[in-house]
């Protein structure tokens, strides 16, 4: 996801040299050809968030589509006040990337898991907040984001994601997209993810689905604006929906969803299935700790089958 | 317009707008008042009718609880109206306590120490990228040097030689609870050096030397500068200087206003009228137990004692 996003922001620099990539000195082995095709657009800040959020700030405003870079909670958390006041205050166009949203850094503990930050970067008004699902829709949201004004957040995963199969014809900010539909089966529910756990979505629905449960199925690539269409859709014709986030289920994606249903008022039940709100202390990879907090594919099966067989 | 007048009346505002709002900081603004009205008539290249204009220098006032300062400059030069200077701080106002952008003429909004710096030098790193000229200045507290993302902006600007920046740190040894010595001991000069900086110190009220060390800031090396200000907090009105009081209080009606003003008018430079009281103020003297009330031994004594016992 990551190498096929700067292979994006090569392409969109060679067309347009206001396109400038900040880096807060991360991004070995993936930012090199970016830095060898465009050396005049590419910056590295060294190891000082604050100093590149508020750089990135002052280079937009003098009329550049500027692109941060970082990991883990370095890009957000460690510089949130820059973004907030220098950034989306003046809606100035900077796009925050940060790379291993959730569990991508699993084994190098909890300071490089990034799993408040759609809450926190989700409360900041200007503020977009894009998690692509797979290589795809991260393509498609850099194009999106890089000719859009204003302050964006986009959380990639890492590199290697496998792109699920769909097709989207046209990418706008706050817009969801369907990858299956429940069809008529009378036991179906609905399941929305956001971000990279979208691989782990996908092979939990195709299991449901081979157990004969109707899914329908939606990737949100972007948690703010949030695709209220879909939802209210969604809320009309399914007694469940089931979110999935690589994220703590305080604040993040599920809870987006929530506000939704609520105030649209259906009697629609909601599950959100995301890290229930604890620091995670095992030592392991993004593989082995989405299995211990029970949003790998088999948590997310077992968590559809528990609630419907209520 | 000359200096000497936009700094008279940059601080005859600052006290009426204090006052009239009951807001902070104008010991901040009388210790700045000389360092806005050489850069808004000497310095600083704007024009009043496109505040936009791309040629223009560009300016943060990264200390922004001094907004009152930039405000009254840019009302003088014509940016919007004087009279809009008494709306500081109340129901409705485009004038916030710290600086907001949502004013003609003000480019960055600030009130969270520690940003302006780095803003400033994104905004000098694009110029030379895009080939202007511009230069892109900053003020600075001293107090809010503590801040590190100062010192992050302070490495970057002169790793990419941003010989087309300027800081000017308003040094009015003073930050919000005490002296910056008594908080955290730092040698001001020896800090900016330290980074490697084009480094001028001046006194911050004598005008000719502001306006030699800001006219040209160029340099071989092509160092970003820094301009150390030596200043006064609350300079010019006596029973307001170097008083830690005065951070936060406002001139009150009554004696406190009245001595301020008065205190002003006996230094108004030729050609100005005072837009307030043109002929000054009724005389009063200050009350034996009013004065007492400004002094810092009596307003925070838990801080104080150590300086108390020292003596």
């Amino acid at each position: 996801m990551r190498d096929s996003v700067i292979r994006t922001l090569i392409e969109l620099g060679q067309q347009d040299k206001s396109l400038k990539l900040v880096t807060g000195d991360l991004g070995f082995g993936v930012l090199k050809p970016f830095w060898e095709a465009l050396p005049n657009q590419f910056v590295n800040a060294g190891i000082a968030e604050q100093n590149m959020t508020g750089v990135a700030a002052g280079m937009a405003l003098e009329g550049n589509k500027v692109f941060t870079y970082s990991i883990g909670n370095f890009p957000t958390l460690r510089c949130l006040e820059q973004i907030r006041n220098d950034c989306a205050y003046h809606n100035a166009n900077v796009n925050v990337i940060c790379v291993g949203g959730g569990y991508v850094y699993g084994s190098l503990g909890m300071s490089h898991h990034a799993t408040e930050d759609i809450a926190v970067l989700r409360a900041l008004p200007n503020v977009a907040v894009i998690c692509p699902g797979d290589p795809t829709e991260a393509e498609l949201a850099v194009k999106k984001i890089a000719h859009t004004q204003g302050t964006c957040y986009l959380r990639l995963g890492r590199g290697g994601e496998k792109r699920v199969n769909h097709v989207i014809e046209e990418f706008e900010i706050g817009k969801a997209y369907k990858l299956r539909d429940a069809g008529d089966k009378p036991l179906k529910v609905a399941v929305f993810s956001t971000g990279a756990i979208l691989e782990e979505t996908a092979i939990a629905c195709d299991s449901l689905e081979e157990q004969g449960i109707g899914v329908e199925q939606y990737s949100f690539p972007t948690v703010k604006p949030i695709d209220k269409e879909v939802i209210k859709d969604c809320a009309e014709r399914f007694d469940h929906i089931f979110t999935v986030e690589e994220h703590n289920i305080v604040g993040g994606f599920g809870s987006a969803v929530a506000e939704v249903l609520c105030e649209y008022g259906t009697g629609t039940k909601l599950h959100r299935i995301g890290i229930n709100d604890f620091y995670c202390i095992e030592v392991g990879s993004q593989k082995y700790l989405r299995k211990q907090v029970g949003i790998n594919a088999e948590g997310i099966i077992n968590k559809v089958k528990d609630i419907i067989s209520e | 317009m000359t200096s000497e007048q936009l700094a008279w009346l940059i601080r005859r505002h600052g006290v009426e707008m204090t006052a009239l709002s009951g807001g902070s900081h104008i010991g901040a603004i009388l210790s700045v008042a000389d360092i806005m009205g050489v850069l808004y008539t000497d310095i600083l290249k704007f024009d009043k009718d496109n505040p936009e204009w791309d040629g223009r220098d560009r300016f943060i006032l990264s200390k922004g609880h001094s907004g009152a300062s930039v405000y009254a400059a840019l009302a003088e030069n014509g940016f919007f109206s004087v009279e809009e200077l008494k709306t500081h701080y109340a129901d409705g106002s485009r004038l916030s306590g710290h600086v907001s952008h949502h004013l003609p003429g003000v480019d960055f909004s600030t009130g969270s120490l520690g940003h302006g710096l780095s803003v400033a030098a994104g905004r000098a790193l694009a110029a030379k990228q895009d080939g202007k000229s511009f230069r892109s200045f900053v003020v600075l507290g001293d107090g809010e040097c503590n801040e590190g993302s100062v010192w992050e902006a302070a490495e970057f600007a002169n790793h990419f030689k941003l010989d087309n920046l300027v800081a000017i740190v308003d040094h009015n040894h003073m930050q919000s609870l005490d002296y910056c010595n008594n908080t955290l001991e730092v040698d001001m000069e020896k800090r900016w050096k330290g980074f490697d900086w084009n480094v001028i110190v001046v006194d911050g009220h004598d005008h000719d030397a502001l306006r030699k060390a800001l006219t040209d800031t160029s340099n071989p090396e092509h160092k970003p500068t820094v301009v150390i200000a030596n200043t006064v907090k609350g300079k010019g009105i006596s029973f307001m200087q170097n008083d830690i009081l005065w951070h936060y209080r406002f001139p009150h009606q009554g004696w406190e206003y009245n001595c301020a003003v008065n205190e002003l008018h006996q230094s108004i430079p030729e050609g100005v009228v005072d837009p307030y009281t043109p002929d000054g103020c009724p005389e009063m003297i200050p009350e034996p137990d009013g004065l007492k009330h400004t002094v810092s031994e009596t307003y925070h004594p838990t801080y104080y004692t150590r300086e108390v016992e020292e003596r």
